[in-house]
């Protein structure tokens, strides 16, 4: 099953993929714009990988990790499909990240070997994890500056049950600024995969449903711009749509 | 929002917190209970906000791999697995030296808070907590440490959150934590680089914090390791005490049966 979340005519409802737009689960059918898209679900603690493509890696000219390179989100970063992110004037490099985003749907998930691992996930959405380099410092570097920024990580549109995605490890990621295709990668190139990634992580912590691991991005991060509509896309999930704003649309000058 | 005109408090087995004075909470607490952590909203912990921490890392700051000192804070998520409250039990993994109990004043704020200017930052708090922010001892800070901070009841919050108005200021509260058989372990918040104003204002530039978030002001340098079969007590100011004990593996496997 597909399903989403929205705001529509004075309440939140879920919402399911219809022709062009959608169906809201009390029966009216909406266009796409028409509504105001929140993450998919409600969301508990996301988690985010850096450096988990070779190919990325190595476009950011790192040597392999001993361990997966995992930082956490909080709540407050997350925006729906459709959302407006800002794109402060002050830096020079602000990049979106294509990323696989899977859900936890079981409550205390604690040491879960990798061959039980995906009994543990409810399902799959996109994830648009921008990060902004001019920030970057070495210290728990990626910072929260860089990383848990108000708008700066996209979920959604849809949220799709892991039943109907056959195979986790064999999805294309797709990118496009303005129309332009800038980012491709599939997840057969994971350096730490779905499976291993909830070993690693129930290992040393409990997991429990709701949350959110955001597997990394592959090679083709390039900087966008106040004003770039970008758009990623992953196999089966969807296609998930974001709008850079300047500063003064905030409020900022 | 949520506003609070004394302390709050979550006792284990009651489904909501109530709201007290502070002789209640020390009469309540006298009696050996247990407390959830009284709010449970996103918690952000501060690293190397302390002038001590700083100096600890001297000249390693203008060298690989940090380069440079830090600009912006350093903050991290302490995850919802890891809330905890008074008298919290705590496995300490076989393989680890000892947990690092980071005694921390918890900011706990009262209203949503985006962009918030260092003058006008106490506002947006509603009162004051402790926050025994755990760790397994880790040398490296160049690397996010989900591994050593995010571990099952690794952030201990209470017993009480306190009102804003029984605190005269955040920025001059003794920090103390007391590990069996250890020296006392004293700090000041005093000596911290942002104060409670300037670290709300400047988190607030890029990422809203929102009622029920608590905001760490960091743990001061050297507090102490405390391991299998030891107690800690933690507290900031003249805030009741937050008691936390800690357990092997074995001993966590028999609480839980």
């Amino acid at each position: 099953m597909t399903r989403g979340r929205v705001a529509y005519a004075g309440a939140i409802h879920e919402a399911y993929p219809h022709g062009d737009g959608v169906r809201l689960a009390d029966g009216r059918l909406c266009r796409e714009e028409d509504v105001v898209w929140l993450a998919p679900i409600e969301i508990g603690t996301i988690f985010a990988l850096g450096l988990n493509y070779a190919d990325h890696a190595r476009e950011l000219q790192f040597a392999k990790q001993e361990a997966p390179l995992v930082f956490l989100k909080g709540p407050g970063t997350v925006i729906g499909h459709r959302g407006v992110t800002r794109r402060p004037r002050e830096v020079a490099f602000m990049h979106y990240e294509c990323e696989l985003a899977v859900v936890i749907g079981r409550t205390t998930a604690r040491n879960v070997p990798r061959e039980h691992a995906m009994d543990h996930v409810a399902g799959y959405m996109i994830a648009n994890d921008y990060a902004i380099r001019d920030y970057l410092e070495n210290y728990y570097r990626p910072n929260l500056r860089v990383k848990n920024r108000d708008g700066g990580t996209v979920l959604g549109p849809w949220f799709v049950d892991a039943a109907d995605v056959p195979d986790v490890g064999n999805l294309e990621l797709r990118t496009y600024v303005n129309g332009t295709l800038r980012q491709r990668g599939n997840t057969r190139d994971l350096i730490t995969d779905v499976p291993a990634l909830i070993e690693y992580l129930s290992g040393f912590m409990t997991l429990a449903a709701g949350d959110v691991i955001l597997t990394g991005t592959p090679r083709g991060t390039v900087n966008v711009d106040a004003g770039d509509e970008i758009v990623c896309e992953i196999d089966g999930l969807g296609r998930l749509v974001n709008t850079l704003a300047p500063d003064a649309v905030f409020g900022r000058e | 929002m949520f506003a609070l005109s004394d302390h709050l408090l979550h006792l284990e087995g009651e489904a909501l917190p109530r709201e007290m004075d502070a002789q209640a909470v020390r009469c309540l607490l006298a009696g050996g209970l247990a407390c959830r952590a009284p709010v449970t909203g996103a918690v952000y912990g501060t690293l190397l906000n302390d002038r001590a921490s700083l100096d600890a890392l001297g000249e390693a700051m203008h060298a690989p791999p940090y380069g440079a000192p830090p600009e912006a804070p350093i903050l991290y998520v302490k995850p919802r697995n890891t809330l905890a409250g008074h008298r919290a039990q705590i496995e300490v993994p076989a393989e680890a030296p000892g947990i690092e109990v980071g005694v921390s004043l918890g900011i706990v704020l009262g209203r949503t808070a985006t962009r918030v200017s260092e003058a006008h930052a106490l506002e947006y708090v509603a009162g004051y907590t402790t926050v025994a922010d755990l760790s397994l001892p880790h040398a490296s800070v160049y690397r996010p440490a989900v591994r050593f901070r995010a571990r099952d009841r690794f952030c201990v919050i209470g017993p009480a959150l306190v009102a804003k108005r029984h605190v005269a200021t955040p920025d001059r509260l003794e920090l103390t934590a007391r590990v069996t058989g250890q020296r006392d372990f004293t700090a000041n918040t005093a000596s911290f680089v942002r104060g409670a104003s300037r670290l709300i204002a400047d988190v607030t530039d890029f990422m809203t914090l929102s009622p029920g978030d608590i905001l760490t002001l960091g743990a001061p340098h050297g507090v102490p390791i405390a391991h299998a079969g030891e107690q800690a007590i933690v507290a900031v100011g003249g805030f009741a005490a937050l008691h936390l004990s800690f357990v092997d593996t074995a001993q966590s496997r028999e609480a839980l049966r």
